[in-house]
């Protein structure tokens, strides 16, 4: 055999074997949702679903106990958010949130050895204190996202003190340095946005601000009348919503009708669902994780110093439906309503107490 | 006689190699002695050279040479000049035309300013190359057929990157220059004009690619399969048919009731080629500039369908007053 031969077979092998590794195994299951011969259906990996399935599941209950003895604002001191529960109520729930939240670490993972249990010492209490009144408010503003499946800390905690699927701002963002080389946000192999070449820091600029910066790219008149969105603007569109897909375990036919994507009224009703999500997440990122900027130690923050912060991934975890829709706030009624504003005292964080 | 019936070229022409006509005088002559490659020969035409490089051909690759340097460098810089993952992520990496807010101005180099250059570099060798096809052809006295088909390739690629971008008012809606990027890039142009396939010009474009193919793979096996007869000789067959194109033509007489001449079906072949990117770059160039919603086009002019529906209309919650508790 010639050196040709047997270079141009070795060639073949190597690329073979390597595109083997390209290749997604499993049969893909299509559920039809719409009308037919119009592509509005779902694809499942079936092979994929028992492991996903496993990976979302409701930890252990615990029962329920009668509303007994007083008030925590009364039993406890510093008590600024769930005041409002009974003793017996109070205990139950910090119990659940060591398990949901830090159940390797315990209580000393908020509460600091040794101290009083009020001592707001350890960053982790304050941030704690700022994260149940996030998950009331979802659970009761929000009613439009969650329904009555509701959150928990579990929804994002997953027994872990940090969430996995939070985000920091990219520092691919900031204009390039230097002479060449500017990615302009974008052109890399990003998990955040499905491992395509779109921008791969959308949320930084669609999940923060309280006002919506043009998600919409599409004109909604046949002929120019002065949408002037660029295809540049539409990658950054395209960036978040393939986010939301990856998120969701979703196609883009869960929400859209591909054949109109900016038309509501062929649109599933999941759209409505997620718009309303969009909102939710900014409202959790302004009012409940950006006032925590100077409260997180520097380890916590992200490479351009800001703090961790939610998107789509952070609750969903490839799920349609966080845990797959499993009823979040039945056993957790506690967290489904707000508590008295703690007098004298900001929404936002309380008082700090000094580090010691 | 020669064997048709298989995968690959088995003829190989093997004799004095052929210098080709004379050239006019000039500075330049025809390079590289002729020689002969097995290998080659199994997919084409065994005697490579002579070359002409000539002017035009030199400054072609001069001026692509520089354009695939500042891509190329430009990507690699991007991962931080390491070779490794220029490798890995090269088919992600990308030069990136300006952002829009420079309109059609001049930006600064590392936003915007290399893609205009390398756009201006890959233009000049792109045209240049049309200009040495037009020549070549000229000298050898046959047709200038190559080029025109080359300039309707060149049209689509001048109306993505220069004209529609100039009557937009923005670089910034041309095309990046990048593997994915730029398949991401026309992925986020049907999405921002409300779908590119409800575009006619579009529509029409496919057509025309997917006829090719179609057109390609009968002429093909067809001229393959009389070859047996002497249907390697097809050009001749135009005025002297024999027994070969005759047995072709009634192959297609009786499986689709029609056929083609030898003549025809290069015209055929030719003009389903060059109208594919000639009536894309329409389609394109007619999209934002006339057209901002092709969905919305299609339906005022009854092209797009309704169908029943499968679930109840979702209403545009921008539209809907906001309903207290629920935000």
């Amino acid at each position: 055999m010639s050196m040709v031969l047997r270079g141009a077979a070795a060639a073949a092998v190597v690329l073979g074997v390597g595109l083997l590794f390209t290749f997604e195994y499993g049969s893909v299951e299509t559920v039809q949702t719409g009308f037919r011969g119009v592509a509005m259906e779902q694809n499942y990996r079936a092979s994929a679903i028992p492991a996903s399935i496993a990976a979302n599941q409701l930890p252990e209950p615990i029962d329920r106990v009668e509303p007994e003895g007083e008030l925590a604002s009364a039993v406890y001191q510093n008590v600024q958010v769930l005041g409002d529960l009974t003793e017996s109520e109070f205990l139950r729930t910090m119990t659940a949130i060591t398990a949901w939240v830090s159940p390797e670490q315990g209580c000393t993972y908020c509460h600091a050895e040794g101290e009083e249990l009020s001592s707001d010492s350890l960053y982790t209490k304050v941030v704690a204190r700022k994260m149940l009144q996030m998950t009331r408010t979802i659970n009761v503003d929000w009613g439009s996202h969650v329904q009555a499946t509701g959150v928990t800390c579990y929804t994002c905690h997953r027994g872990q003190p940090v969430p996995t699927g939070i985000w920091f701002a990219d520092p691919g963002r900031s204009p390039a340095h230097g002479m060449v080389g500017n990615p302009a946000g974008q052109n890399r192999p990003a998990a955040q946005v499905g491992l395509s070449s779109l921008p791969s820091d959308p949320f930084s600029t669609y999940l923060v601000g309280k006002e919506d910066p043009g998600i919409r790219v599409i004109g909604n008149t046949a002929l120019p009348t002065g949408n002037n969105h660029s295809i540049k603007q539409a990658e950054w569109t395209y960036g978040l919503m393939i986010h939301m897909s990856e998120s969701l375990g979703v196609n883009c036919t869960y929400c859209h009708n591909s054949r109109a994507f900016a038309d509501w009224s062929q649109s599933p009703p999941q759209r409505t669902t997620a718009w309303h999500g969009i909102r939710m997440v900014r409202d959790v990122n302004a009012e409940y994780l950006l006032p925590l900027q100077g409260v997180f130690p520097a380890h916590r923050l992200g490479p351009e110093g800001d703090v961790a912060k939610v998107n789509c991934q952070t609750c969903h975890k490839g799920a349609y439906k966080p845990l797959f829709g499993a009823p979040m706030i039945a056993d957790w009624p506690e967290l489904a309503r707000k508590g008295p504003a703690a007098p004298g005292q900001s929404a936002a964080l309380g008082p700090r107490v000094p580090l010691q | 006689m020669a064997e048709y019936q298989n995968i690959f070229t088995q003829v190989q022409i093997r004799g004095p190699a052929y210098e080709g006509v004379p050239i006019e005088a000039g500075p330049w002559v025809r390079q590289m002695k002729p020689g002969f490659s097995y290998w080659l020969g199994k997919i084409g035409d065994s005697q490579v050279g002579p070359v002409y490089l000539g002017w035009l051909g030199l400054a072609s690759i001069l001026c692509g040479v520089i354009a695939i340097e500042i891509i190329g460098l430009n990507m690699w810089a991007s991962v931080g000049w390491d070779p490794i993952q220029f490798i890995r992520q090269l088919p992600w990496l990308a030069l990136e035309p300006p952002p829009p807010a420079y309109g059609l101005r001049l930006p600064p180099l590392n936003e915007g300013g290399w893609w205009l250059l390398a756009g201006f570099f890959l233009t000049a060798s792109i045209l240049l190359w049309w200009l040495r096809v037009y020549r070549r052809s000229r000298m050898l006295g046959i047709g200038t057929h190559t080029a025109w088909a080359f300039a309707s390739a060149i049209w689509l690629y001048l109306v993505l990157g220069f004209i529609r971008p100039l009557l937009m008012g923005s670089w910034g809606e041309a095309v990046p220059f990048g593997i994915f990027p730029h398949l991401d890039w026309t992925a986020a142009f049907s999405l921002r004009y409300g779908n590119l396939f409800y575009n006619p010009f579009h529509m029409l474009s496919i057509v025309f690619l997917y006829g090719s193919t179609l057109l390609f793979a009968m002429h093909g096996a067809t001229v393959l399969a009389t070859g047996r007869f002497g249907a390697e000789r097809e050009v001749e067959q135009i005025v002297d048919r024999g027994t070969a194109f005759e047995r072709g033509a009634l192959f297609w007489r009786w499986t689709m009731g029609f056929n083609a001449t030898a003549e025809s079906i290069h015209r055929w072949a030719i003009w389903f080629a060059i109208l594919t990117t000639l009536t894309g770059g329409i389609g394109i160039l007619l999209t934002g500039t006339v057209v901002d919603n092709w969905y919305l086009w299609a339906v005022k002019h009854g092209v797009a369908p309704s169908y029943p529906a499968a679930y109840p209309a979702a209403i545009d919650p921008t539209t809907l007053p906001p309903t207290g508790g629920v935000r």
